[in-house]
């Protein structure tokens, strides 16, 4: 079954920007989909519509086969979403916040107060439950609106760049808390600006730019299509330049660093074999720039050069 | 669904929010309010005399409740509303499957009982200066409802199109006070020059102040029937452009 379904979605706003010029969208059910684009690439419109925040001009969206027009109720009542931005009452408690808002969706009192605290423990917020919530860190901040988005508990939830802002720490606690919600089954659809981010925790994705989905496709599939990758090599002594390896591009960061780009087809193996006929002793190696990063590039790149 | 659980959590919410803030907005009707009563009712009040039949200090008691409650009832939508729409709290709502009837009805809510209890406190405070026996009480309590009801629809109407914070404060300083100065508070239109009775009859306000008049102490200067239904018809007519605005998302979504 599908979570979401978007048909011909268009939204031309006021001022005549066409942000979607008629997009088709399918996410199944459980999974973790990633939605990317550049900014105002229109994740944000589509978002907003799907979570009734903006107006759509044309089109149809369908939420575990609940039309959002037709069977609006239960269409919402599917859905969680976790917004860019801070949008809850500052001067109210941890804890009021996300009661109040099971209380939108009609939750009964006692339901709630169980939903409320089980969402906050999942958050490990509940030692701040009384806590006034301009009071808190960023990164708290942006669990309350986790946990206020789950109180209902969605079959869909939306994170709309969840982790921006925050550090790594609490990214990493934030992804692996992401990673339990979808394995207890909760279909999760991702926007995010730290594409390793989305290579990490989602099994499909599609890229939005300029109003169209110009990508839809597995992340597996996607990332086979990247033909080079770059490492990072450390080395045991000093380079005055770098080595010169037919079939590599190598680049000397510092004297004990190379930045080396490996196709795909050639592999790593010549590389080590011809370094060390060359004498030199690489110490550590590690992946320099997310690959995910390098397809978005590659494919927004191809679009713009497409159109011009 | 349980669309009265949603009520319920708007209007309670509602509640809390003015009660955390007593001091902004229960704390100075009261003062006010005794103010007027002291000054207008007890040391002018004394030098007018008898007015329509009664005290001034009588005459007066009615305007002065039913004021605070238009005041408190608008005031009380349009920040809470425009406040959700400022910090963006309004998501919360409009991502919920709660019906826009009852987002509309959880505001007015609020503001209705602000502005019945403000109206009950300046109620209480007027009983240490004036000796009113109330004369029709349904009339008075049904009067205090209506209007109550009428001015938070009026809040909301001006929070949803509001852009800033200036936009919110225009329609009270600038229309709500004047018409409820000129509506017969502290006089009788009959006292008035023939001209100026014909205007004051166009201000809507004049009809509640005195129907709530003749609820509490018996005197009126214009028809009861014709004021219930004007502010009916009011009610009803702002409640179906609010219902609108929030259908089309006016002021609330991109």
């Amino acid at each position: 079954m599908n979570a979401l379904s978007i048909r011909n979605l268009k939204k031309t706003y006021n001022n005549g920007f066409e942000a979607l010029k008629g997009i088709d969208l399918e996410v199944q059910a459980g999974d973790f989909f990633a939605l990317l684009g550049p900014n105002g690439a229109g994740k944000s419109t589509t978002i907003g519509i799907i979570s009734s925040l903006v107006n759509e001009s044309s089109g149809s969206v369908s939420i575990f086969g609940h039309d959002l027009k037709a069977d609006r109720s239960l269409a919402k009542s599917c859905l969680g979403l976790v917004p860019q931005e801070v949008n809850f009452n500052q001067f109210d408690t941890v804890k009021s916040i996300v009661f109040n808002q099971a209380g939108y969706y009609g939750l009964p009192r006692k339901l709630a107060l169980q939903r409320t605290e089980h969402c906050l423990k999942q958050m490990d917020l509940w030692d701040k439950r009384d806590t006034v919530s301009r009071r808190l860190s960023g990164g708290m901040k942006r669990r309350v609106m986790i946990a206020r988005a789950m109180v209902h508990a969605p079959k869909l939830l939306i994170l709309d760049e969840p982790t921006a802002g925050v550090d790594i720490e609490i990214r990493r606690s934030m992804w692996q808390m992401m990673q339990e919600v979808n394995q207890q089954g909760t279909t999760i659809i991702l926007t995010t600006h730290y594409l390793e981010e989305a290579e990490s925790l989602c099994r499909n994705i599609a890229i939005i730019d300029q109003g169209h989905i110009v990508e839809n496709t597995s992340m597996t599939s996607l990332l086979a299509r990247l033909h080079v990758d770059h490492f990072v090599l450390d080395l045991a002594d000093p380079l005055a330049k770098a080595p010169v390896i037919s079939g590599y591009q190598i680049e000397r960061i510092t004297d004990k660093v190379l930045d080396v780009a490996v196709p795909k087809e050639v592999g790593l193996n010549y590389l080590f074999s011809q370094l060390s006929a060359q004498n030199i002793t690489v110490v550590s190696l590690k992946n320099k720039s997310n690959r995910l990063e390098q397809l978005f590039l590659n494919l927004i790149d191809a679009k713009l050069a497409g159109n011009t | 669904m349980n669309y009265s659980i949603a009520y319920r959590t708007i209007v309670t919410k509602e509640i809390f929010r003015f009660i955390r803030i007593w001091p902004q907005t229960l704390l100075p009707p009261a003062i006010t309010t005794a103010l007027y009563f002291l000054i207008f009712g007890k040391l002018i009040g004394d030098r007018i005399g008898i007015i329509n039949g009664v005290s001034y200090m009588d005459y007066i008691v009615p305007g002065i409740i039913l004021m605070s409650v238009i005041s408190h009832s608008y005031a009380n939508v349009v920040s809470s509303f425009y406040s959700t729409k400022f910090q963006r709290n309004i998501e919360e709502l409009l991502v919920a499957p709660v019906p826009n009837s009852i987002i509309l009805a959880g505001y007015v809510s609020g503001g209705i009982i602000r502005g019945l209890l403000v109206g009950t406190v300046v109620a209480l405070i007027s009983l240490l200066f004036a000796d009113i026996e109330v004369k029709n009480p349904y009339i008075a309590l049904s009067v205090m409802l209506l209007t109550a009801t009428l001015f938070s629809l009026a809040g909301f109407i001006n929070a949803v199109l509001a852009e800033s914070f200036d936009d919110i404060s225009i329609i009270p300083n600038f229309v709500l006070t004047p018409l409820s100065y000129l509506g017969g508070v502290f006089y009788s239109v009959k006292m008035l020059p023939d001209i100026w009775q014909s205007i004051s009859l166009g201000n809507p306000i004049l009809y509640m102040i005195n129907a709530f008049r003749y609820g509490l102490i018996g005197v009126t200067d214009v028809d009861i029937r014709l004021a219930f239904m004007m502010t009916v018809g009011f009610i009803v007519t702002l409640t179906l452009v609010s219902l609108f605005l929030l259908y089309k998302g006016i002021g609330i979504k991109n």
